[in-house]
This record gives C-alpha cells, sequence and structure tokens, in this order.
C-alpha cells in the first residue's frame, strides 16, 4: 500500500508539474461545435512530444486494435471532481466533459518506435450530455497544432519498414461519418478501448510501474471497482507465455468484435467475436458466409478447423481489396505477425 | 437515375458505396456503379426508401463484382421501387433480417439472384422484371443468424424470364448452389404465396421449393418449408436445360425436361412417417396443364432402388390463408 501511494503521488506530481500549465479547457469539451483546433482543448502541454496537460492520464491497452502499425498515444480526461463508473463488461459509464483522446503517429523508421516520431492525427471521443461526439483532428508538418478535418484525408506517409526498405503507408484519416462505422453500439456512437479487460495490466507512468486500473481507482478517477487483481483482464496476444487460444479470442475480441457483436455494425453477418462468446458456429468455428460475397474467397467457413488456408477469416485479414478486407476500415497493410499467430491457432483446433 | 452517377472505380475503402444506419431516409433518382463491394447497404435503418435508384457494375456479370446492389438489412418498413439493379455478384436486390418489405416495379439483370428476400418477414414482391440472372427471385432462410423464421412472403405479378446467367457467385455463398435458370426458389421459410406471376424460359426449373441442403448446428433453426401455395402461374417453356448439381438431382428423379414446379419433398422425419399438418403442407393450384414434380428425397435416399417422384398435382390442392397485403408508413403519408 505505502508503494502505491508513493507511486500515486509521484504521479500526481508529475501530473500537476507547471504551475503556469493551462488547465484543459472544459468548457470547449461540452461545446456543441467542436473546436477547428486541437489546441484549444488544451490536452498537451508539449504537443509535439504528446506531452499531456494537468489531469490528462496516459493509458494503454493490454491488446491494441491494428492500424497499419501506427503508433498510438492514448490519453483519459475526466473533469475535475468527477469519476467514471466501474462496468463489468463494456467500456465504464463516464460522466460529461470526459475525453478519450488518441494520437496516431509514425516514427521515420518503424524499428525504431521512440525516434523521430511524426503526428498524424488525433482522435477525439468527448462525452456530452446525451452521447458522445467524435472528432478527427490531422497535425500539422511542424506538428504544432492539429485541424479538424469532419471530411478525413487520404495521407501518403512514407517510413522505413521493419525490412528496412522504404515503406509507403496509404494512411485514411476516417471521416467523422466512418467514426460510426466502428463505434457504433446500438446506434449510438460509443468507445471502444477502455474496458476493465483490455485496462487491466501495468503501464509505466514516466518510470513509475503501476496497474491502470489500480492508478485510475486511486486518482478517484473511477468508481465501484474492486481490486484490480479480482477484475478481469484481457490477453496480451503477443505474450506467448499465454494459452494459444487465449491470445487469439484477445486479439479477435479487440480488432473484429466492435463490429462483429450482437448490438454492433456487422449484427447481421452472425459471426461474433467477443473473447466470451460461446456458441462456437457464432465464433466462426465452420460457420457459413451470409453476405460475405466474394469476400468468402471461395471457401466454406470463416474458420475452417485445422485448415488456416481455407479459412475466410484468414483470407479477409491478409486482403488488402476493399471488396474482401477485414477489418473495413482502418488499415491499409496486413497485419502479417497476427495472421501467423491465429494460422497457427485455427491449425490447431479439431 | 441516369443523370446523377456516382462511379466507385477508385473506391479505396469500405465495404460498400453508401451505408444509411438513420431512419427516415428517402434515396431517390441517382446511380451507384462499381462499388467494391456492396452498392448501397443500410442496417437497422427503419422506414428506408429506394426509389429510382440504380446500380451497377459496368464490367458484366463478374464475380470480382460486389455482392448485394440494394441491401437493406435489420430494418422495418423496407420499400424499394422503380430500381434496377445490374451484376451482382450475389442478390441484386437482397432485403436480409427485415420486416415489412415491399420491393415492386424493379428490375434486376445480369446479377447471380435477381430478387432474394432472406430471412425475413411479411414481405410483397411484385410486378418485377426479373431476366438474365442465373436465378430470379429467392426467398431464403438460413441458419446461425440473429434473425431467422422467414415467413409471411408474397411474390406475384412479376415477369421471371430467360434467367440463364451462369452461376458467377464466389463459392462458399449460398447462392452460389442455384442453378441457371432457376425461376422462384424458396428455401425454408413459412407461408409463402407465389401467384400470377410469368414464368418463361428459365431452364432448370420455374418454382423450386428445396430444404436448406448443408449441415447446420443451431436448434433453433428450422430448415424445411411450410405452408407453401403456388397457384394461378403462367408457365412458359422451362426445365428444357437443367444446369449443375441441382439440376442433376432434379433430373435423375424426373428426367427432362424438368416439370414446372418442383418439391424436394423433405420434410421432418417424424411427419414423413405421420403426417404434415394442414398449415405446413405444401400446394399447387394451377392449370391441369402444369406440371409437378415431389422429389421424395426421404424416400428415394432410403430406398434408392425404387426412385421416382410423385407427379400428381391433383393431390397438392388447397390452400394456407394469405398473408394481408404489406402497408408501408412511407407510402401511407404520401398516397
Amino acid at each position: 500500500m505505502g508503494i502505491r501511494l508513493f507511486i500515486t503521488i509521484i504521479v500526481l506530481c508529475m501530473l500537476t508539474t507547471g504551475a503556469f500549465a493551462e488547465p484543459v479547457n472544459d468548457k470547449a469539451l461540452v461545446a456543441a461545435k467542436p473546436a477547428r483546433l486541437l489546441s484549444l482543448y488544451n490536452f498537451f502541454s508539449d504537443p509535439p512530444a504528446q506531452t499531456p496537460s494537468d489531469g490528462v492520464l496516459p493509458y494503454d491497452l493490454v491488446t491494441p486494435l491494428f492500424s497499419d502499425y501506427a503508433s498510438k498515444f492514448r490519453f483519459v480526461y475526466i473533469p475535475a471532481g468527477k469519476s467514471a463508473d466501474y462496468r463489468d463488461s463494456g467500456v465504464f459509464e463516464f460522466p460529461v466533459g470526459t475525453a478519450l483522446i488518441k494520437t496516431f503517429a509514425y516514427p521515420a523508421d518503424l524499428r525504431r518506435s521512440k525516434k523521430a516520431v511524426r503526428l498524424i492525427e488525433t482522435r477525439l471521443l468527448i462525452r456530452h450530455e446525451t452521447d458522445w461526439k467524435a472528432w478527427p483532428y490531422v497535425w500539422n508538418e511542424d506538428m504544432s497544432d492539429a485541424q479538424l478535418k469532419l471530411a478525413g484525408r487520404r495521407m501518403e506517409i512514407a517510413v522505413t519498414g521493419f525490412d528496412g526498405k522504404p515503406l509507403h503507408i496509404d494512411y485514411a484519416v476516417p471521416n467523422a461519418n466512418q467514426c460510426k462505422g466502428c463505434h457504433a453500439l446500438d446506434k449510438a456512437v460509443v468507445p471502444i478501448g477502455p474496458t476493465v479487460r483490455n485496462l487491466n495490466h501495468d503501464f509505466n507512468y514516466s518510470g513509475a510501474v503501476k496497474n491502470q486500473l489500480r492508478m485510475w481507482i486511486d486518482l478517484e478517477l473511477l468508481a465501484g471497482a474492486r481490486d484490480p487483481q479480482d477484475l478481469p483482464a484481457a490477453t496480451d496476444w503477443q505474450d506467448i507465455s499465454q494459452p494459444l487460444n487465449d491470445r487469439a479470442r484477445s486479439y479477435l475480441d479487440v480488432n473484429c468484435a466492435h463490429c462483429h457483436r450482437r448490438q454492433g455494425p456487422a449484427s447481421n453477418s452472425g459471426l461474433f467475436l467477443e473473447a466470451w462468446e460461446e456458441d462456437r458456429v457464432a465464433w466462426g468455428y465452420r460457420k457459413r458466409p451470409v453476405a460475405a460475397g466474394r469476400g468468402s474467397g471461395g471457401f466454406e467457413f470463416d474458420i475452417d478447423p485445422g485448415n488456416a488456408e481455407g479459412s475466410i477469416l484468414i483470407y479477409r485479414m491478409k486482403s488488402l481489396d476493399p471488396g474482401i478486407m477485414m477489418p473495413e476500415l482502418g488499415r491499409s497493410m496486413a497485419h502479417k505477425e497476427a495472421i501467423i499467430m491465429l494460422e497457427e491457432w485455427i491449425n490447431g483446433l479439431k | 437515375m441516369n443523370k446523377t452517377v456516382l462511379s466507385f472505380g477508385d473506391q479505396k475503402a469500405g465495404g460498400e458505396g453508401f451505408l444509411i444506419t438513420s431512419d427516415n431516409v428517402v434515396l431517390e433518382d441517382f446511380a451507384v456503379e462499381d462499388t467494391k463491394g456492396d452498392g448501397i447497404k443500410s442496417k437497422g435503418a427503419d422506414q428506408i426508401t429506394y426509389r429510382r435508384i440504380r446500380v451497377e457494375w459496368s464490367g458484366g456479370s463478374k464475380e470480382t463484382n460486389g455482392a448485394y446492389g440494394i441491401y437493406p438489412v435489420e430494418s422495418n418498413n423496407v420499400l424499394v421501387e422503380d430500381s434496377v439493379v445490374t451484376g451482382a455478384s450475389d442478390a441484386g436486390i437482397y432485403v436480409g433480417q427485415s420486416e415489412n418489405i415491399i420491393v415492386r416495379n424493379s428490375t434486376a439483370t445480369y446479377n447471380v439472384a435477381g430478387i432474394e428476400i432472406e430471412n425475413s418477414k411479411y414481405a410483397d414482391v411484385y410486378s418485377n422484371t426479373v431476366t438474365h440472372n442465373t436465378g430470379g427471385i429467392l426467398v431464403f432462410d438460413l441458419p446461425n443468424l440473429p434473425v431467422m423464421g422467414g415467413h409471411s412472403v408474397r411474390v406475384f405479378n412479376n415477369q421471371v424470364i430467360d434467367n440463364d446467367t451462369p452461376n458467377f457467385a464466389p463459392e462458399g455463398n449460398i447462392v452460389g448452389m442455384v442453378a441457371k435458370g432457376t425461376g422462384i426458389m424458396i428455401m425454408t421459410n413459412r407461408n409463402v404465396h407465389v401467384f400470377d406471376n410469368t414464368l418463361s424460359n428459365n431452364g432448370t426449373v420455374s418454382v423450386l421449393i428445396a430444404t436448406y441442403p448443408n449441415e447446420f448446428e443451431d436448434d433453433n433453426y428450422v430448415p424445411h418449408p411450410r405452408g407453401v401455395l403456388i397457384r394461378d402461374n403462367n408457365y412458359e417453356g422451362g426445365g428444357s436445360d437443367p444446369d449443375g448439381e441441382v439440376g442433376d438431382i432434379i433430373t435423375n428423379v424426373t428426367g427432362t425436361p424438368v416439370p414446372d414446379i418442383v418439391w424436394d419433398g423433405v420434410v421432418p422425419l417424424t411427419e414423413w412417417m405421420t403426417w404434415t399438418s394442414d398449415a405446413d403442407r405444401i400446394y399447387v393450384n394451377e392449370t391441369i396443364d402444369t406440371t409437378f414434380a415431389n422429389l421424395r428425397m426421404i424416400q428415394n435416399t432410403l430406398y434408392p432402388w425404387s426412385t421416382s417422384a410423385d407427379r400428381d398435382i391433383e393431390d397438392y390442392a388447397g390452400a394456407v390463408p394469405e398473408p394481408k397485403p404489406v402497408r408501408l408508413p412511407q407510402l401511407l403519408k404520401t398516397n
């Protein structure tokens, strides 16, 4: 307990450094219209370095969504004196004025993730009185500020790839409507990431390592949660010490289930990939396609046990054709490492 | 629909050209061409109207075309009228997992399926022209979906003519099994009425009534068609050029030409041993020169040495109550 408190105090100090720093602009957050420039919200004390302002807490996810190998910086801001209510499943119930902030960035060389990082876009999810608003902001070349781009944007991004060769990424900033493509649940826009399962692991708070949920509880950002040790946690899909089945289901949960769940945008497919889905046909096991069209690739089943090569799920994850590829949005490259993991999983299914 | 044309030939992302998720939307007087996936999809969009919409893949019938042209799904109160769909690699006009549906005065050509009503209830499909597809009008119900148990569908006054395009659906899709030259096909569903249609020169079969043919793992799914009535249709030609596996299965029993109306005769095994209640039976009321076959697939599988069809059309006379005409709120307002 002593150490916990100590770390919390350190982080609190970090979060409140610089008496000169301006607080987050609560008024702008709940205004009917989004700010034209991201800087108006005051989320960052040092935007190019993505150093957060007072009260803006960084976090990450056990298993993140794949987005063309982009680096992501995630932050949560909850207005002073308020807290999110704990939920066992789905995202926490955040109070009005909450902002979930996610910046997408690329290092000049994908092999050196921390060096020469160029910020691309920052997506905001802001909790208003009746609903969440989703706004995309695109960073200037000099990273001094980011501008609201409701219509999205296509960007050519040149980096050095993992193989050391030049790589051109055909990056798409989603338009405000496309946000709904993933963030719709029962027709309302909702966050996806900050669930108990996907937050429940350690985070490095500038050198101080601490369980994220513990930190949120100690900072009184989260109310009603039990001890994080007793709470469910997602499996890190890259953690080879974990059972392959858990890694696979966790990856599919995070990368697919925001649409492929019963209230999600892909409900009509009948393919439901939440990690806790128990109906095996529903999670793809010998499930026939319904409206896949050429997405079927000529194969009979989403997951054909023992036959990854002949499974529609793998076929669509490998494809870059808009009429075939899955997910439909947010990637222009295949996630090779995850595909290898999932192939191994499917080939081991009986 | 020829003045405003939205071409998606250079589309880079997205599973469809248009996606509508709002209620009370009218789509009117425009065309969508060459989308990489589906043409126009509306999902969970109640009271949606497609009026004078054209969706087309300009390169003809190709496997690389998108699956569905007009694609409302999980919606209440769907109206598709005066629209045209050409080239879909699954169904031109596809209504799925929906309720209260009218598809009328529309044209579907060179698709795999012209019009398909799937896992839906209360649908009226009438006064459409469905020609040069692989199959004309399909009424299907499939397992393992959130919405199942399609029922109360009326298919009438349609021109189902010359459906003669070889099946170009990507394999794995259920429509991939549809034989070239299938006029109207009913697979599972309850209370489907097919009447006053003209079925002309559909090479495999004019009307096919069938049980879901694949294995499935779903306790809530009924794979048999129940309470189907076929009456007062006009049959011309047809059945003279049966295609593919389905054509083989039929002609193994009936020979060529295939009768106008074919039912696989598959019922739940308990019924096969006893009887089927009146409400669940298959009824055919057609003129005396109409030909019919019950393939008696269960008998013929159990006793393959006595393969024969039941062609006694009179034994299938009768009726089940017809669903009331579908009324849509969007039509009550304007008319």
